[in-house]
């Protein structure tokens, strides 16, 4: 149902991940996962490693988070992240790159996983890792399914169908057997006998790589998906690989799936056979205006700006946005100053002439956003609800159903802010839910 | 033919009659008793329907005033202390005069563009903006400048100033309903004691980072030193979270705070211009407009971005 065919614009798909260098300051927010922010643990002046927990999940909805370099802990302050808003971060001022003993640095691939169900995702919190796919959703809470649920599928979300981004791409060609120990590792803590690696045709290299790798381990199956914008949504990737739809306001485990992203795999990977806490993502420096394209793998904490200078130098002057994602859900960042933070998929510099939104007009009936919309809502009417404030109407209608994915503004030829008026109306039926709670 | 006619006048008169009968008595069998005090009230209501009292409406107003009886805790802001005057005189009772209120917009930025780090051309919804990122000149705390406040009043008393892009209140017909403050999405607006003959003395600013911090994002922001709290001799000013406060019940308007606010966040209005100690904190309110030179070059892109 629905969806769109953006440009693809995947022109970064042939540079091989470099490591970043380490800058001399990064900066490490507590908010770098959905949920309540971490507690730091550490002081003014404490010398830290590399990979060393600095700050400690207390609430439930929380993930522990690791120094991602070696230095002194210079202040803990607030910090404005990429948008502005001040959060609770660490400052850590850089000495050399020492790392924590018990990280294994060396290139050797570990096969073997003799850990217990309850042992993987006990280390999967203790290393940090949260989902990479663009939500940061705590894996230990995804990994440890609640009591009455069974999974039956777990899914591997390889599709990366947002337009210009290439970290999947670039990570399923370089560690596709580190992948799939991870897919191998996730398949034991689930208990769940097939694992599925989805995967859009435009990708026929990671296809062919992921195969012949996925043939050697037990239990993985790649499969190849139609090429449709939001072919990787949560929701929509669970129809296309078990034909089963996820009611609204439920969960992929209601229906006996598990989704995880294909960086979070390597990640998962690397923590449990390596024991290195989630402190690097795989970064894409891209746009069509920028005289290279770049895949990194970058440590948390360091500044937009910083991988901007040290990728690209200058920005052209003809910028007119630099995003955060891919250019369909990714969020304009106002602060270049702002870290990183984990799941950072990319930096896409867009040009001027492509970043100013047209002038908007009346809707006039066309119904393309309705049949645009992969969750089968009906935008245009959210739209008139909102402008109206008529809130309940709108939650009876499901408007909590939108999954964001902008294909409804993309298709909508008079340009209304459907996006915009839905995130909001959004906002405010989840303000209204939490005002009738108390 | 006569007959015809004479003959449709009767039935249909009958007809009538009987109706008229059975309404009657229906009407009667089924009459709600309503306290007439309820539409007294009603007519002197302003019938605005602002919802500044906190009910749905003018009439669930007049409902409430009855069902109480008397005027304690119930005010029309609308209607000031006329009104309050007219209803207790149909309830029997006494109104406590109460002192007229006044929206007052707490934030010393402009929108003109000559602040701005960003530009916005999404929703022109301020509630929206604000939960995507700080705002165009950088403050999480302060206006936005898209208008939500101008939107909600009933009155035409808040109009967005074409040439700073801030809210500015017609202190003439803002009647203090609240309803601007409510549509606020970052509680920039207040409701404040209107005072003696207008003159008001209020802290601009409503951001509680620290200091430094605060002093990055906006020149006119308050740092929270305490200087204000230090030299009032009525203590009315209190810093709490890097913020002061004056409170409008203690303030006697003396404007001590004003001539020793180290960063010009205390604003005095309407006090007449001619004693010195009013400058400094007329001063860094009204510098954005000279600086309206600007204004030219900003000005199409604003009015541009607000029609989409």
């Amino acid at each position: 149902m629905g969806g769109v065919h953006p440009e693809e614009n995947k022109i970064s798909t042939q540079a091989v991940i470099e490591p970043f260098p380490v800058p001399e300051k990064v900066v490490v927010l507590m908010n770098q996962h959905l949920g309540a922010p971490a507690t730091p643990i550490v002081n003014k002046g404490d010398k830290v490693k590399v990979g060393q927990l600095i700050a400690e999940a207390k609430a439930f909805m929380c993930a522990n988070i690791h120094s991602p370099v070696s230095g002194t802990v210079s202040k803990i302050d607030v910090c404005k992240d990429p948008f502005g808003v001040s959060k609770p971060a660490i400052y850590i001022d850089v000495e050399g790159d020492e790392w924590m003993e018990t990280i294994d640095r060396t290139p050797d691939i570990k096969r073997e996983c003799t850990l217990t169900p309850q042992e993987i995702v006990a280390k999967l919190k203790d290393m940090g890792i949260v989902g990479l796919g663009g939500a940061t959703f705590p894996a230990h809470i995804k990994y440890n399914v609640p009591e009455g649920k069974k999974a039956e599928y777990l899914i591997i979300n390889a599709v990366e169908c947002e337009p210009y981004l290439t970290s999947d791409h670039r990570v399923m060609m370089e560690h596709a057997e580190e992948i799939c120990i991870g897919v191998s590792i996730l398949r034991k803590a689930l208990g769940v006998p097939n694992a599925y690696i989805g995967i859009e045709n435009n990708k026929p290299e990671p296809i062919a790589v992921m195969k012949a790798m996925a043939s050697k381990f037990e239990g993985i199956i790649v499969e190849p998906l139609k090429v449709r914008y939001p072919q990787g949504a949560e929701k929509q990737l669970i129809n296309a690989i078990t034909g089963r739809r996820v009611p609204s306001g439920k969960l992929p485990i209601d229906v006996g799936c598990v989704v995880s992203n294909v960086g979070t795999t390597f990640a998962v990977y690397e923590a449990i056979q390596k024991n290195k806490p989630l402190i690097e993502n795989i970064l894409t420096v891209t746009g069509k205006k920028i005289p290279s394209q770049h895949n990194y793998q970058v440590r948390i904490g360091i500044s937009y700006g910083d991988i901007i200078k040290h990728s690209i130098g200058e920005l052209p002057a003809t910028t007119g946005k630099v995003i955060s994602g891919g250019p369909m859900m990714g969020k304009a960042i106002y602060n270049l100053d702002g870290p990183t933070v984990k799941g950072a998929a990319s930096v896409l510099v867009i040009d001027e002439s492509e970043a100013i939104r047209d002038k908007e007009s009346n809707c006039i009936r066309c119904g393309k956003c309705v049949s645009a919309c992969p969750m089968g809502l009906e935008p245009y009417y959210f739209s008139g609800l909102v402008r109206n404030e008529r809130f309940a109407e709108a939650k009876d209608r499901n408007i909590l159903d939108c999954i964001e994915c902008g294909c409804c503004f993309f298709s909508c030829p008079a340009n209304k802010p459907l996006l915009d008026e839905i995130r909001m109306g959004k906002n405010k039926v989840r303000a209204m839910m939490a005002a009738q709670k108390k | 033919m006569t007959k015809l006619i004479l003959l449709a006048v009767l039935v249909l008169g009958v007809i009538g009659a009987i109706f008229a009968v059975v309404l009657y008595i229906v009407a009667q069998k089924f009459k709600v008793d309503e306290d007439p005090k309820i539409d007294e009230i009603a007519e002197v209501l302003p019938g605005a329907n602002c919802g500044g009292c906190g009910k749905a409406g003018c009439r669930a107003m007049a409902e409430a005033f009855v069902k109480q009886g008397n005027m304690d805790g119930l005010r029309c802001p609308a209607g000031c202390d006329a009104v309050a005057q007219k209803v207790a005189e149909i309830l029997g009772c006494t109104a406590e005069a109460a002192e007229p209120q006044v929206a007052v917009v707490r934030c010393g930025t402009c929108h003109n563009g000559s602040l701005n780090k960003s530009q916005y051309d999404g929703l022109q919804d301020c509630a929206f903006a604000s939960s995507l990122y700080a705002g165009a000149n950088g403050c999480a705390f302060g206006c936005l400048g898209l208008g939500n406040c101008a939107k909600a009043c009933q009155f035409e008393a808040l109009h967005m100033d074409p040439e700073t892009g801030m809210p500015t209140v017609d202190e003439d017909k803002c009647i203090g309903c609240g309803a601007c403050a409510k549509a606020c999405p970052r509680g920039v607006i207040e409701l404040r004691n209107k005072g003696k003959n207008n003159r008001r003395v209020y802290v601009n600013c409503v951001n509680t980072e620290k200091g430094a911090n605060a002093r990055k994002t906006c020149d006119n922001a308050c740092i929270g030193c305490g200087k204000c709290e230090k030299v009032c001799p009525f203590g009315a000013v209190h810093v709490e979270n890097n913020l002061a406060y004056i409170d409008y019940n203690l303030c006697k308007a003396c404007r001590k705070c004003v001539a020793e606010c180290p960063v010009g966040a205390i604003k005095a209005v309407n006090f007449p211009p001619k004693k010195e100690v009013a400058a400094p904190a007329a001063e860094p309110v009204a510098a954005p407009a000279p600086e309206s030179v600007a204004a030219p070059v900003a000005e199409p892109v604003k009015s541009e971005t607000t029609q989409n």
